[in-house]
């Protein structure tokens, strides 16, 4: 051991230099931090995006835009953000943190690794390039339902294979993961050992290499509709264009789950450490984890009550939506127990989660509502829902991607960021967020559909806040940049632990960690296992 | 936006984040979900109220003792951190209480789903079929059918750089050329379905939306109980001009419905009678203007330029220019994205559209297409 460590430096921690130590990285650390980076790129992309929305829907009347383009926006804007930001922001933490929470050196299939990342830029440009295709960028909304979405010009095919490359990237991203976690935990990390992060992660490997492969099989049917004379989806053919729905969300729902529970998973590690506590009630987030992934395959058409369903159809369905809200509040009251009695100080990451437990739980709460099915009727293609899955994406899971960049940032640079530029950034964020996506619930109770470009002008008021909300909430993530060049580059020494409260293996190593996270795996015993 | 508006905003939100006042207030700032004016409206809307409140209710108590957790479990105030970690009891008890309140939620809304679902018994039946961007309704036992667009004041307002304040424009984007008119105090059977893409029919104080559908019939019923307008969107996004398609129902005793319904028996009558009469080019022309402006300008622009990629200008273009038969049999029969228009316009109209595009802006064919003519091509 002694020998390792001296030696580990001389043998293992020269990395390659200059494009190439990036193109061909086969590094868990490197590929992170490219997936991290790329989210955040496709981040401010997709945010640009939802800002050209906000201004036009400042005032009634079109003003800046068509309402083609308007369409392209809210459908591009979403497909960047779903695809482009938050699933690489969570493949990203999952790249560099799993090998150092299990005691492994690396990824298992470190060259798969470096191609499921550097399909993303490809698959971006090919997505992107359609806003200069005769015809347009997508813009039938980021569901894709036909008919629509087959008027679509030139971009069609660019779009179908943008979707096709990003679900070959995400399966090879699991398997990666899957692989990894299954055969290269240290000796004595059992799977009831794991911290929940990546606990977290395998759930959400196996939802994705089961539900990726539906969507592929989806928009290849739309191929086919629309160039090889098919009729799946053409009712003149034969075909249902409600089969497409069906489909469509067999894969949408799950992947509601593969977007949020990476950031279930940062939670679990970040309360437990500012709390000074242990996670309550562990072995119980572990299988409410597991029982929302199950659970998530049989709720798809909540998504598509207002298609005119049987009754014993729409029945099941609300019942089996209502059921989810079980496991669910099991990890928020799981969450809220650890707080309980603990000793807690308020760093930003703490911050960011306890943020998330708040919003995400108010969005938990419109969710069940909408799960009614009698009165999603009124609720349905709202800006109710907007407000909805809104409150679950921002202040839920991205909350939970900034709060796990700003945990692990002192241990992957070695520097502590500054705090007091953090704790801006989240009191920016949590106010905007809430000035910009509370009085949607008001909108669309009052009737405002989504996804128009223009409105009746009782509505403009509370356009108007909204608006604002979205600019301070989309200037305020300029501060998190700010934050991670800074820490970059320099700042007060980050201690192997970080925080005082930190358990894990991650803690265990030197901040910034060797460039091969652990060349001899750590022995782990009960005392030593997760925080 | 002025300062009293600002004022009442901001009083709305308190209110609302306190859940303090009655529905009446909520109705008033338009914060809150329509009562409507059938019973499964007022039934969702009571279903609707009833999960907010125990929503709030659950709110409250988990957002209260998180708080409490915060504000007194912190090491600044010297809190010890304990070290439990598990609790079999707690675990049981928030796992059968949320059960209990789900399962108590899920009777009234089975009960009112069932309701809603009961479609049989209906004195008349509706259809209405959704176009890209408009909607036609079929009066099945009466034999009317009309076309439902936006109307034309919302619709000049709405173009981009319209210089008009959209603001001066009564029931902007919410009025439209023709009415649906519907008797009160009568189960009306609404059928649902589509032309082209999806759409979905919504008007709130009715307390339902339902899909459109290509293909497939949707039914649904209602009962309105009073009189008035009562307003509603497309809430399907249908492509290009999805925000442009509202639906105006126009709900009247029903003694004022037959007599409408005569009305309208006889103006239909009246335009079917006249059709294969010869008109003048003025005639047409000025016809033309009307019909382009709610059939045609959606895509191919209100000047006839067209939006690149997507609609082909018809300004200049070779097929307008050129022999009128190749023209006639284009709008009647569609192509690519263009709809057959001869399933929604009747001849008089297609004859006026035409002739209209070939002698407008720089288009100089300088013929006159009748609607015998159309008629014969058909």
């Amino acid at each position: 051991m002694s020998y390792a460590a001296v030696h580990e430096d001389e043998h293992h921690d020269h990395k390659p230099t200059g494009i190439g130590r990036w193109l061909f990285s086969t590094n868990h650390k490197d590929i992170g931090t490219m997936y991290l980076v790329f989210a955040l790129i496709m981040f401010f992309i997709g945010g640009a995006m939802a800002m050209v929305i906000r201004l036009e829907l400042f005032q009634p009347g079109m003003q800046y835009v068509d309402p083609q383009f308007f369409n392209s926006m809210t459908t591009v804007h979403a497909l960047v953000m779903i695809f482009g930001a938050l699933m690489p922001a969570g493949v990203g933490l999952a790249n560099w943190m799993i090998p150092m929470m299990i005691g492994a050196p690396d990824m298992a299939f470190p060259r798969m690794n470096n191609m499921s990342f550097w399909i993303l830029p490809f698959a971006f440009t090919l997505l992107l390039s359609t806003f200069f295709m005769q015809g347009g960028a997508p813009a039938g909304g980021w569901t894709m339902y036909p008919p629509l979405v087959l008027q679509l010009g030139n971009g069609f095919p660019f779009l179908i294979f943008a979707i096709h490359f990003l679900g070959i990237s995400s399966i090879m991203g699991a398997i990666n993961i899957i692989a990894t976690v299954f055969n290269m935990r240290a000796p004595g990390m059992t799977f009831m050992r794991l911290p929940l992060f990546v606990w977290t992660w395998i759930i959400t490997a196996f939802l994705l290499i089961a539900a990726m492969p539906v969507l592929a099989g989806a928009v290849t049917m739309l191929l086919t509709d629309k160039f090889f004379g098919t009729a799946f989806f053409n009712a003149a053919g034969g075909g249902d264009p409600v089969m497409f729905q069906h489909i469509f969300w067999f894969f949408g729902h799950p992947e509601v789950y593969i977007l949020v529970l990476p950031s279930f998973g940062v939670v679990s590690q970040i309360i437990p450490t500012f709390a000074r506590k242990p996670l309550f009630g562990y072995a119980s987030m572990v299988y409410a984890t597991a029982s929302i992934a199950f659970l998530s395959f049989f709720v798809w058409a909540h998504h598509m009550f207002t298609v005119g369903m049987p009754l014993a159809g729409e029945l099941f369905f609300m019942y089996a939506t209502m059921a989810i809200a079980v496991p669910t509040g099991v990890k928020v009251f799981n969450w809220t127990a650890t707080m309980w009695r603990g000793s807690m100080t308020f760093e930003t990451p703490m911050l960011f989660a306890v943020g998330l437990l708040i919003m995400f739980t108010i969005g938990g709460f419109t969710g069940l509502m909408m799960g009614i099915t009698p009165v999603d009727f009124q609720y349905h293609d709202t800006y109710f829902i907007v407000a909805h899955f809104h409150y679950v994406i921002v202040p839920g899971i991205i909350f939970g991607i900034i709060g796990g960049i700003y945990y692990w940032l002192p241990k992957w640079t070695g520097h502590m960021y500054d705090e007091t530029l953090g704790k801006w950034h989240f009191w920016l964020s949590a106010i905007s967020v809430n000035v910009l996506f509370f009085p949607m619930h008001f909108l669309g109770l009052a009737g405002m559909p989504r996804r128009i470009p223009d409105y009746s002008t009782q509505f403009t008021d509370w356009n108007q806040i909204i608006s604002i909300g979205g600019f301070v909430f989309g200037v305020s993530q300029l501060i998190l940049v700010w934050v991670v060049i800074k820490c970059v580059r320099g700042g007060e020494k980050a201690t192997d632990q970080v925080w005082e409260g930190a358990h894990g293996l991650e803690f265990t190593l030197p901040s910034p960690p060797p460039y091969h996270s652990f060349t001899t795996p750590p022995e782990v015993t009960d005392a030593t296992a997760h925080s | 936006m002025s300062v009293d508006k600002l004022k009442q905003t901001v009083l709305g939100l308190i209110a609302v984040s306190l859940f303090m006042v009655s529905g009446t207030v909520f109705a008033d700032y338009a914060l809150n979900l329509t009562e409507g004016v059938t019973p499964t409206s007022h039934r969702v809307y009571e279903l609707h109220m009833m999960i907010l409140y125990i929503v709030t209710a659950i709110g409250i108590v988990v957002f209260g003792v998180m708080c409490w957790s915060i504000f007194h479990h912190r090491k600044s105030k010297g809190a010890i951190a304990a070290q439990f970690h598990h609790s079999t009891t707690a675990e049981i008890i928030w796992t059968i209480i949320p059960i209990i309140i789900l399962v108590a939620m899920a009777i009234p809304a089975t009960k009112t789903l069932i309701f809603m679902e009961k479609t049989g018994d209906a004195e008349m039946t509706l259809k209405v079929t959704g176009y890209q961007w408009k909607w036609k309704y079929d009066y099945l036992d009466e034999g009317i059918s009309f076309f439902s667009a936006l109307h034309q004041d919302s619709n000049n307002a709405r173009q981009r750089d319209s210089g008009i304040d959209p603001n001066t424009v009564e029931n902007y984007l919410l009025d439209v050329d023709n009415p649906v008119v519907l008797p009160i105090n009568t189960k009306i059977r609404i059928l649902t379905t589509a032309a082209d893409v999806i759409h979905a029919w919504w008007v709130p104080a009715l307390g339902w939306k339902r899909d459109a559908i290509p293909g497939f019939i949707n039914d649904n019923w209602t009962y309105i109980e009073e009189p008035g307008i009562y307003r509603g969107q497309c809430a399907e996004l249908c492509g290009k001009d999805h925000g442009f398609m509202p639906i105006v129902i126009n709900a009247v005793s029903k003694e004022e419905y037959a007599v409408w319904v005569e009305e309208k028996k006889a103006e239909q009558a009246e335009a079917a009678a006249g059709g294969d009469r010869e008109r003048s080019m003025d005639e047409l022309m000025e016809k033309g203007k009307t019909v382009y402006a709610s059939n045609c300008a959606a895509c191919h622009m209100p000047e006839g330029q067209g939006v690149e990629g997507l609609f082909p200008a018809l300004n200049g273009s070779a097929i307008v220019n050129g022999p009128a038969s190749e023209h006639v049999n284009l709008v009647l029969n569609g192509k690519n994205l263009m709809p057959a228009f001869k399933e929604q316009l009747n001849d008089v109209d297609i004859a006026a559209a035409i002739t209209f595009e070939r002698n407008s802006w720089d288009n100089k064919a300088g013929d006159v297409v009748q609607p015998a003519g159309v008629k014969a091509a058909r």
